[in-house]
Order: C-alpha cells, then sequence, then structure tokens
C-alpha cells in the first residue's frame, strides 16, 4: 500500500506543492531533450537519404568539437577555426562516400550499419592520435555564444535559466526550420527524398547517388558540429559523449526513424520524461534510472505503435 | 588435388544427412580436435592459453550465440554483453547459494536463467524488428547493467560491487579459483565449447533451425507456410541467450576470475557483433574465424612494435588499435559483406577445382 502510494500519488503532491522546481526540472528536461534531438537529427538526415543507420554520428559529435578545440588550440582565430572545423567535416563527408559507401551500394542494411561501427571505431582511434584522449573544454565565449543565467521568480519560488540553454534552443529550431525547407522546398532536397524512398529510381531519373552521399553526410557533418559546440558548452568535450549519443536511439523510435519533427519531439519526450522519472520516481529504485529510462520508454511505446509517432504506417507484402 | 569428393558416394540417407559428407573435411574436423585437445595443452604456455586460447573458445561461444539470433533467425541484437552478464551473475549466486554442485552443472544452469530473461526481452521482437529491435536490446543492456550495480544481492553484498571467483574442485582437481591451472580451466573450456557448438550445430540443421531461417529471410511468408513466429522467435532469444550466458559464466569462471559490471557493457555486445560479422552471418565456423581475428588481431598488433624494435607509447599503440580494427572492418566487409566464412568457401571451391579450373 506505501509503495503503491510513493508511486502514483506521492510523486505528484510533490510536483504540485513546488511548482518552481517542477518548472525548472522540466526546463533542464527540455534542454537535454534539445540535445538528443539534435543528435537524433543527424541519424534521420543520414536514414532518410540513403537508408543507412549511421552509427557513427556520435562520434562524428565528438570528433567535429574536437577539431573545432583542437584548431582554435593552435591559435587560429574562433572564426576562421569555425570554417576550418566545417572544411574539415566536408572533408570526411567525401571521403567516407568515396572511400566506403561507393562500395556498398545495395548491400544490406545490416552491412551498411556494421560498417558505420567500423568507421565509428576508425574516428575513435584517429581523434585520440591527433588530439589526445583527455576531456578538453568548449571555446563557449571566443565563439560569441552568451554565458551567464537569468532568475526568474514564479510560484512563490525561482527557476534558473542558463543563457546557454536559450541559445542552444533557439539555434536547434533555427537549424531544424532550415532542413525543413531545405528538404522540402529545394531541388536538392527533392533529389534526397527521391534517393531515400528507392536508390535505383533515383538513378533512373538522373540522380547522382554519390553527390547526393556526399551532401546528406556533410549535413549530418554539420550538425554533429552544432551538437558538438552545444554539448560541449555544457560539460566537456569527451570521448564520454560517445555513449550519451546512443540516447539519439530511443529518441529516433519515439519519432520514427525518417521524420525530422518526430526527432524534435522524441527529443522533447525523452529528455523530460527522464529527468522527471529521475527526480520523482528514481528514489524507489535506488536513484541512476536515467542510464535505462529512455530506453524503456522507447521499448514500451513501439509494443503499442512500432513506426513511431510520426513514422509512415509499415505495410509488407509477402 | 587433394581436396576432391570424386569417388565418395553416399548410399544410404544417414550418410547424405551427415555433418560432414565429405571425407577430407571429417579428416579435417578430427585433426582440429586432436590439436585442440592434445597438441595446445602440450605446447603453450602459461600466457598463450590465459591470454589467446580462454577468452578465444569463450567469446567464440558468444559469437555462436549472437548468430544463432542474428544469422539464423535475423534478430538483430546489442544485449549480449548484458545476457552473458546474467550468466555470469547467475552462476555466481548459485555456486555461493549450492558450493558442493559441480561448477559445470552451476555453469550450464546459469544458461537457463539467462535463456529466461532473454526470452523476456525477446518479447518486443514479435511486433518489431529490424532497427527497432536493436534498441529493445539495448534497453535490455543498460536496463541489465543498472540491476547489476544496484541489487547488491547480486554480488552478496560485497563492498567493492565485484564478483569473485571462489574455488571450486571437482574429483580431486581444482577447477576454478586463483589455483587452477590454466591448462585445467583451458581444458575445461574446450570441451564445453565443443560439445555446445556440435548441439548447435545440430540444432541449426533440423526443424527448429529451419524455422529460424525461414523468419529471417521472409517472416510473413514463413507464418503463412505454418511456421509460428511466437515460437520461432521466442526459442531463437532462448537459445542465444544461453549460449551467451555460458559463455558469460564461463568469462568470469574460467578466465577472468573476478567481474565487475564493466566487464558486460556495451562494448562487449559491440565486440561480439564484429565477431559474427567479420565472420559471418549465418556460420558456425565464421563465428569462430571472427572471434579469432578480433581477439587475437590486437594482440598481434600490441606485440609488434616490440619485435621489430620500435619503442611506441602504449597510448599510441592503443590508439592505432582502434585505427586498424575499424579499417579493417570496413575493409573487409567492402571486399567481403559475407564474412571470413565466406572467403573461406570460396577459397574452398578454389581448391576443389585446383589446378585445373576449367
Amino acid at each position: 500500500m506505501g509503495l503503491l502510494f510513493d508511486i502514483f500519488i506521492n510523486p505528484f503532491v510533490e510536483m504540485a506543492s513546488g511548482l518552481d522546481f517542477l518548472l525548472q526540472v522540466l526546463w533542464e528536461g527540455f534542454v537535454s531533450g534539445t540535445l538528443y534531438a539534435l543528435i537524433a537529427l543527424g541519424f534521420v538526415l543520414i536514414f532518410k537519404a540513403s537508408g543507412v543507420f549511421n552509427f557513427a554520428q556520435g562520434i562524428m559529435v565528438v570528433f567535429a568539437a574536437l577539431t573545432l578545440v583542437g584548431l582554435h588550440a593552435l591559435g587560429i582565430p574562433a572564426f576562421l577555426a569555425l570554417i576550418l572545423a566545417v572544411a574539415i567535416m566536408a572533408l570526411l563527408a567525401v571521403t567516407v562516400e568515396r572511400v566506403v559507401l561507393r562500395h556498398l551500394v545495395n548491400q544490406p542494411d545490416i552491412i551498411l550499419f556494421m560498417v558505420t561501427i567500423g568507421l565509428t571505431y576508425f574516428l575513435i582511434g584517429f581523434g585520440e592520435l591527433v588530439f589526445g584522449g583527455d576531456p578538453k573544454s568548449m571555446i563557449t565565449e571566443e565563439l560569441g555564444l552568451p554565458t551567464g543565467s537569468t532568475v526568474f521568480d514564479v510560484f512563490d519560488g525561482i527557476v534558473i535559466l542558463q543563457h546557454l540553454d536559450v541559445a542552444a534552443a533557439v539555434i536547434s529550431a533555427i537549424m531544424v526550420a532550415g532542413l525543413a525547407v531545405f528538404f522540402n522546398k529545394t531541388r536538392i532536397g527533392r533529389a534526397l527524398r527521391a534517393v531515400a524512398d528507392d536508390h535505383q529510381a533515383a538513378l533512373s531519373v538522373g540522380i547522382s547517388l554519390n553527390q547526393i552521399w556526399a551532401i546528406v553526410w556533410f549535413a549530418a557533418g554539420i550538425v554533429a558540429l552544432t551538437t558538438g559546440i552545444m554539448w560541449g558548452a555544457k560539460s566537456d568535450v569527451s570521448f564520454a559523449l560517445q555513449i550519451v549519443a546512443l540516447k539519439a536511439l530511443p529518441v529516433l523510435i519515439l519519432g520514427g526513424f525518417t521524420s525530422i519533427p518526430g526527432a524534435i519531439v522524441g527529443g522533447l519526450i525523452i529528455g523530460m520524461g527522464e529527468k522527471l522519472f529521475e527526480v520523482y520516481w528514481g528514489g524507489l529504485l535506488g536513484g541512476g534510472v536515467e542510464g535505462w529510462f529512455a530506453y524503456v520508454i522507447a521499448l514500451i511505446f513501439l509494443l503499442f505503435r512500432p513506426q513511431g509517432l510520426f513514422g509512415e504506417k509499415i505495410i509488407e507484402r509477402v | 588435388m587433394l581436396y576432391r569428393e570424386a569417388g565418395q558416394f553416399k548410399t544410404s540417407y544417414q550418410a547424405d544427412q551427415a555433418a560432414f559428407p565429405i571425407f577430407q573435411d571429417q579428416l579435417a574436423v578430427w585433426a582440429i580436435l586432436a590439436v585442440a585437445f592434445i597438441g595446445v595443452p602440450l605446447v603453450g604456455n602459461d600466457f598463450f592459453l590465459n591470454s589467446i586460447m580462454i577468452p578465444f573458445l569463450i567469446f567464440a561461444l558468444a559469437s555462436v550465440g549472437l548468430n544463432i539470433l542474428t544469422g539464423y533467425a535475423g534478430q538483430l541484437s546489442l544485449g549480449t554483453g548484458a545476457f552473458m552478464g546474467v550468466g555470469a551473475y547467475a552462476c555466481y549466486k548459485l555456486t555461493t547459494i549450492f558450493p558442493d554442485v559441480n561448477i559445470v552443472i552451476m555453469i550450464v544452469a546459469s544458461g537457463f536463467f539467462s535463456a529466461g530473461i532473454g526470452m523476456i526481452f525477446g518479447l518486443p521482437s514479435l511486433r518489431i524488428k529490424g532497427f527497432y529491435l536493436v534498441v529493445t536490446t539495448l534497453a535490455a543492456q543498460f536496463f541489465l547493467e543498472w540491476c547489476f550495480i544496484r541489487i547488491a544481492w547480486l554480488y552478496n553484498y560485497n563492498p567493492s560491487g565485484a564478483i569473485e571467483v571462489p574455488q571450486r574442485e571437482a574429483f580431486g582437481v581444482i577447477l576454478t579459483g586463483a589455483s587452477a591451472t590454466p591448462v585445467t580451466r583451458y581444458l575445461l573450456v574446450l570441451s564445453i565449447v565443443v560439445v555446445m557448438t556440435w548441439i548447435a550445430f545440430n540444432i541449426i540443421r533440423g526443424r527448429i533451425g529451419r524455422s529460424w531461417m525461414m523468419i529471417r529471410d521472409m517472416d510473413i511468408a514463413a507464418e503463412l507456410m505454418g511456421v509460428k513466429p511466437l515460437n520461432a522467435k521466442l526459442s531463437a532469444f532462448a537459445v542465444s541467450s544461453f549460449y551467451c550466458g555460458v559463455a558469460g559464466a564461463m568469462m568470469v569462471f574460467f578466465w577472468l576470475g573476478a567481474a565487475e559490471v564493466e566487464s558486460f557493457d556495451v562494448n562487449h555486445s559491440f565486440l561480439i557483433l564484429f565477431m559474427v560479422i567479420l565472420g559471418g552471418l549465418g556460420s558456425i565456423k565464421g563465428a569462430f574465424m571472427g572471434a579469432a581475428f578480433i581477439w587475437i588481431l590486437p594482440i598481434l598488433i600490441r606485440a609488434a612494435p616490440g619485435w621489430i624494435g620500435i619503442e611506441v607509447q602504449a597510448a599510441t599503440v592503443e590508439h592505432l588499435n582502434f585505427m586498424l580494427i575499424g579499417g579493417l572492418i570496413i575493409f573487409f566487409l567492402i571486399i567481403e559483406p559475407h564474412g571470413l566464412a565466406r572467403l573461406w568457401s570460396i577459397g574452398k571451391q578454389k581448391l576443389r577445382v585446383w589446378p585445373f579450373p576449367y
């Protein structure tokens, strides 16, 4: 009886009694949700355009951020370093297409998936070799990102908003809007969607698969760089980020693999859900539930809606 | 010239169904077994047995387990590490509760716990497939890892949070613990691996294995032809987790000696998935080849600078190691996406018509 009370009534009483705290928790969940959503966005971009489940997205985030920080450490001004980092992500995209993907057209999905894991290992080794394995701090101020925080008085309490978090949310929103326009309105965007639908049919109407893949990996690289900057500004830039990037998987599940709005909504649901659960229910289980809660939400969710929130209905024929 | 089946006639159904219908293959299998059971313990030193052969065999068994699930039944899984963990913790609990029972029995019994957990986490596979399933198996991975940390009962409230292998003996021979000789542990691991591989090989050739392959190739078609997806998928999860569980228990009891959660983390799941894919999906010998490749290659890379007399920092070697492994995975997948097992059978085919390939 006491347990049921702890599960079903107590947390809500707590929430109602400390509204300001609830708001703070929700905001923090919102912020980490945006970051999950950004990583998930990188996955979705590549999955949409090539059907490749790009496991390397997580390490691309780390790699992009490390490149930026590493270049700046060499004495290059921040904005020049940013441009150079973008150029390096472009180079990476072209290399991946040339060396890896070109040879694997028409292979089963799992093979492409494995190749991206191979790429992950390669990038981990390469990144550690070049930049060293220890965590580095992001060059937040040099990039002109706001720091500091604002305190709001609400519900007889306070809610603290970090300016950086606000900036992260705004930049993500702009980027998502930009990507949506890019996908739906431009010529290349249409070509991307055609490739996603059917490789062969796209080839037969004159779309260059190689070019499209390089472009989409580059787009994912830009998303990775943005994510890397935002995340790096919140904590340090280290290879541990890569495990956090796995959290993008349940986000994808919630949102559906092919939907950009899905990635955003999924990210927010997971981010807020796991913070709420950790704060109000986590104590019952001894804490540390953040590690698996997202996956369990995704699991339960999948049982009822296998194609995700916004995914296209899966129709199968024999 | 040597490898030719001409003149080997099958005169009964039994001969036709034999596991190795070609005489040269039978010879090769017996030769390998002889080398493994007699040659290796005679020649191998402690380092060779401890750091190469025992882990190789254990990972090979886990790869066979994952291969059953991913290669034969087509269900992609990233929860292998956790299922190995379930086996290890179950075995630890069993042997501390019943210290007098033979440890080999306990290791096999712990496989059943792992199989049960595997079936529970296999349930979503009835509704979802492909990469979606990866996420549910990741849920298993992270949830079980959390359980291994938070449920202190599992490691007998040991303040360090680790499970330490107690000494167990049977028929006067010390089998586990610090004072067990590498040769004993090696032979024990080898026997279990050989028997279980043989069982897996025959399950796959039989009715159950065929139903798995039907599910893998097209589950809706398989269902229309009378294969029950519930039975086929859950049995694949159960058998696969059983193998992983036994491998995990052996890993702790015959190799590591003590283990924490880190021994069963998601990186191990990846490691075993690599072995399966590089070796070749849907091939038992591929599982062994993949395990050999992924396990032994890094050891060689680490040792290589020493042989040619170059001093390289350990960290640098480690980074290069990562790069090389990643590069080789990409390389192998490009030249032969069906893995080492396919390369092997291509080689065998060439050998069959050599020296006159017309």
